[in-house]
């Protein structure tokens, strides 16, 4: 593929999605402006670009849905929930078609075309209701009309036309340069209708002299359109640098084209009779023009010679132009600069690179702890010293390592936009999309991963969580239900929520489903929260009928396990009648952490350090309690000893690191408290997918291999042991405190 | 009118050909003082082919000679009616509407 058609299919998959959202948008607020603007802009680009890079039925579709968009623009249409969805469809087909040229094709297939055609039908069924005669109206959407402004001659008279003059003299090399100007001038007559045009054939020399390599051609042309100077500017942007375009707008002065005149290479009397041919002048005006020249010529010196603060207030003062040509002129300049300044600033980096280089910092990481635990046994002081400003040099180099794989959670969450609007339509629910915290950062990767399990929890949210609207009535709530997605960092994860003001999770049929498929026994008595997580496990699923949302046979404990690949934690917290929030916590990043090192005999463990809350020394307490007195408040713990397994005599002093997560605290008795360590996170191996309790590995500076304790599941052993245990009634039951099965 | 027969020319009047039908055509100007061209098979024409028709044409003037194309394909003779070119050449084809005066 060449490289402009493939510039071409970035640039437009960023504009469609500018275009989409800029249409959902629209049915919030039907009367902005601006936001019609850029859609139509967006529209018209690409079908600008296909156009240059002659992919017709892109360019003849989207020109389709650009005279739609016009007729918005105009007020002419009106803005409607189904003329929205339309344009949605039609977004969403263009789309495929830029899939169709990526994967390098001819044309898109049968099914494709005929679903093309489908929509243009109703595109034209819209654009049929504009007046009676839609043949009429689309010569009236031709013309220029700008009332507001009205443009008055200022000496000279003005020239009595409503059309643009265009005029482009193309360089010698353009067609070496692979362009064929007959192509551009071609799509400059899909802007608007040609009235006349003159080919310019004067620059061509005698037999001998002319190579037929080089382009000697010409044209003058009057357009009538709507489009702005800058559009049809950008007709000639691939030859912008090679060629002599000039533009003048509709009822521009005549000494302006007296001007134009002159200041082109041909002849002044045969250009002239040139534009008196292709319609821009009349011959009155000519013979008037030319005899005022010498005039006009002073007048604009004089023009030229005073001061000029803003070129285009000065011609917008004397009503020279209309004010819509500045306007465009500024916007597109600034849109241009805009778009400079932002790719400025960044840098488009491979995957790949970036993983290398997170991989080397890994292993700097464990050199650098190598190095410094060599420095201290060394015990020589400026050793040690230059190893530290050394290790804190790698410390700086790791966090802005993982920070370059950081991007904001934002545009996964605004994709779902679309999708909560779709699927109300769909099950005939006003369902609204709350977003906050957008601008919360998290690894690639991970957000990668998350947006499956995301979009199989919102859709859950939209078609189980919210109720039917009679329904949401009855219950004395709004009619148009909400469901927000919230994203936050709390100590060393990030917290994704999605939540609805829905039904809530019905606490019985869950029971009754989960005795049913034999997931809990009878007699056992659940926590309300243990019952909600329910749903969670592999086989379950509540609703008898089956939409094409959710319940497709493929779970929560699908989305659960997926989470949980990601070292994650999902969990659901309900209120009958009021709603559902599920939580997702994730890691920031999957590869290197702060941690914190404790050893238990011989062996030595990681606890990432952004759980650690406290660490206290732990004496005289009864060995066959599981928690402590904390400044008042029980404190569970865990002896890792006892966790795992671990031969030999405890020390007589033993220490307790208090860790929390999500909200819930926990202590885990160890025998010695190590320090900080930076900790490049190994994943065990495919032999340990069941090991609980532990996270994965990583390797000391002394080369031995400690493991990362997996503080979420350790957090949720110790708190569900608790809470267990503090039920009445399940005393009972022999304490399950070490599930690592 | 004239005896010789009508150069036929069958390859695309383009800018991958244009140096060859460059000199082939002076030739066959050279060659005759009524050049008849039939280009009927030409099935596409761009920019650097119009050119070299516009210098055949202008080429003839000099030359005081004439230069008709009596046969045009459909690619040919659009380019020419898009390029409003018709009045200029002057040869039987479809009548300008943009010539009135």
């Amino acid at each position: 593929m060449d490289e402009i058609t493939s510039v071409f299919i970035q640039e437009s998959r960023e504009q469609l999605a500018e275009m989409e959202s800029g249409l959902l948008q629209l049915e919030q607020n039907p009367d902005d402006h601006d936001n019609i603007n850029g859609i139509f802009r967006a529209a018209h680009t690409i079908k600008g670009g296909s156009g240059v890079i002659e992919c017709h039925f892109i360019e003849s579709f989207t020109h389709r849905v650009e005279n739609a968009l016009d007729a918005l623009r105009n007020g002419e249409l009106a803005v409607s929930p189904l003329l929205a969805t339309l344009l949605l469809e039609c977004c969403d087909h263009m789309v495929s078609l830029i899939d169709v040229l990526a994967a390098e094709n001819d044309a898109p297939d049968a099914e494709l075309k005929a679903s093309g055609d489908l929509l243009t039908e109703r595109l034209k069924d819209f654009l049929d209701t504009i007046g009676g005669n839609p043949a009429a109206s689309d010569a009236s959407q031709l013309t220029v009309a700008d009332d507001t402004v009205e443009v008055e001659s200022s000496g000279g008279g003005i020239v009595l036309t409503d059309s643009w003059h265009i005029s482009v003299r193309f360089g010698e090399n353009v067609l070496r340069g692979g362009m064929d100007p007959l192509s551009f001038i071609r799509y400059l007559s899909t802007l608007g209708e040609i009235l006349g045009i003159e080919t310019i054939t004067d620059a061509m020399p005698a037999a001998a002299e002319m190579d037929p390599e080089s382009c000697y051609i010409g044209f003058e042309i009057q357009l009538q359109t709507r489009s702005s100077k800058a559009d049809i500017e950008r007709v000639f942007d691939f030859v912008r640098e090679d060629c002599d375009l000039r533009i003048l707008p509709p009822n521009s002065k005549l000494s302006e084209y007296i001007k134009h005149i002159q200041e082109l290479p041909e002849d002044t009397m045969r250009l002239g009779e040139i534009l008196v041919r292709c319609g821009a002048l009349t011959q009155a005006e000519v013979d008037q023009g030319l005899s005022d020249q010498k005039d006009s010529a002073e007048k604009i010196e004089l023009d030229n010679a005073a001061p000029q603060p803003q070129l285009g207030e000065i011609l917008v003062e004397n009503k020279v132009v209309h004010k819509e040509i500045v306007d465009a002129a500024i916007s597109k300049q600034a849109q241009v600069n805009d778009k400079k300044a932002k790719d400025a600033r960044l840098v488009r980096v491979q995957a790949d690179k970036l993983d290398q280089l997170i991989d080397l910092v890994g292993e700097l990481v464990i050199a650098g702890a190598s190095a410094n635990l060599l420095a201290q046994n060394s015990k020589q002081g400026d050793l040690v010293e230059a190893t530290s400003v050394l290790s804190r040099l790698v410390e700086n180099i790791r966090d802005s390592a993982l920070q370059l794989r950081m991007v904001q959670i934002g545009d996964t969450f605004t994709r779902f936009n679309r999708v909560v609007r779709d699927v109300s339509k769909e099950l005939g629910k006003e369902i609204e999309l709350v977003i906050s915290g957008a601008e919360t950062e998290l690894d690639k990767t991970v957000v990668e991963k998350i947006g499956d399990p995301l979009m199989h929890l919102v859709r859950n949210s939209l078609d189980h969580g919210i109720e039917p609207t009679a329904v949401r009535l009855e219950r004395g709530k709004p009619a148009c239900g909400r469901v927000s997605l919230n994203a936050y960092h709390d100590s060393g994860s990030i917290v994704i929520e999605i939540s609805d003001d829905g039904g809530g999770l019905n606490k019985e049929r869950i029971t009754a489903k989960a005795l049913e498929r034999g997931i809990i026994q009878p007699g056992e008595t659940l926590s309300d929260a243990e019952v909600v997580n329910l749903i969670f496990e592999p086989g379950f699923s509540t609703v008898e009928k089956v939409s094409n949302l959710s319940g497709r046979g493929v779970g929560m404990d699908v989305v659960r396990r997926n989470i949980q690949s990601l070292r994650g934690a999902v969990d659901v917290a309900s209120v009958e009648g009021e709603g559902a929030t599920f939580t997702i916590r994730l890691p920031l990043t999957l590869a290197i952490i702060d941690g914190f090192l404790v050893g238990v005999g011989k062996a030595a463990y990681v606890i990432p350090l952004d759980t650690v809350v406290e660490c206290i020394e732990l004496k005289n307490l009864p060995s066959d309690r599981n928690f402590m007195n904390l400044r008042g408040e029980a404190l569970p713990f865990i002896r890792l000893r006892e966790l795992f397994e671990i031969p030999g005599e405890c020390p007589p002093r033993e220490s307790i690191v208090v860790v929390q997560f999500a909200g819930h605290r926990a202590g885990i008795v160890v025998d010695q408290l190590m320090g900080e360590f930076q900790t490049v996170i190994k994943p065990l191996g495919v032999m340990f997918p069941h090991l609980r309790g532990i996270g994965g590995s990583t390797i000391l500076g002394s080369g031995e291999v400690a493991l990362i304790l997996d503080v979420a599941a350790l957090v949720h052993t110790v708190s569900q042991a608790e809470e267990r245990k503090m039920l009445p009634g399940r005393n009972h039951q022999p304490t399950t405190a070490l599930p690592n099965n | 009118m004239s005896s010789t027969q009508p150069l036929v020319i069958t390859e695309d009047l383009t800018i991958y050909h244009a140096l060859e039908q460059k000199q082939l055509l002076l030739d066959a100007l050279a060659a005759s003082t009524e050049l008849e061209l039939n280009l009927s098979q030409v099935s596409e024409m761009d920019t650097a082919g119009l050119q070299l028709l516009v210098l055949l044409k202008k080429e003839a003037q000099r030359a005081k000679k004439c230069v008709r194309i009596v046969a045009h394909s459909q690619a040919v003779s659009s380019v020419i009616d898009f390029c409003n070119m018709a009045a200029e050449f002057g040869d039987p084809l479809v009548i300008p509407a943009h010539e009135a005066s």
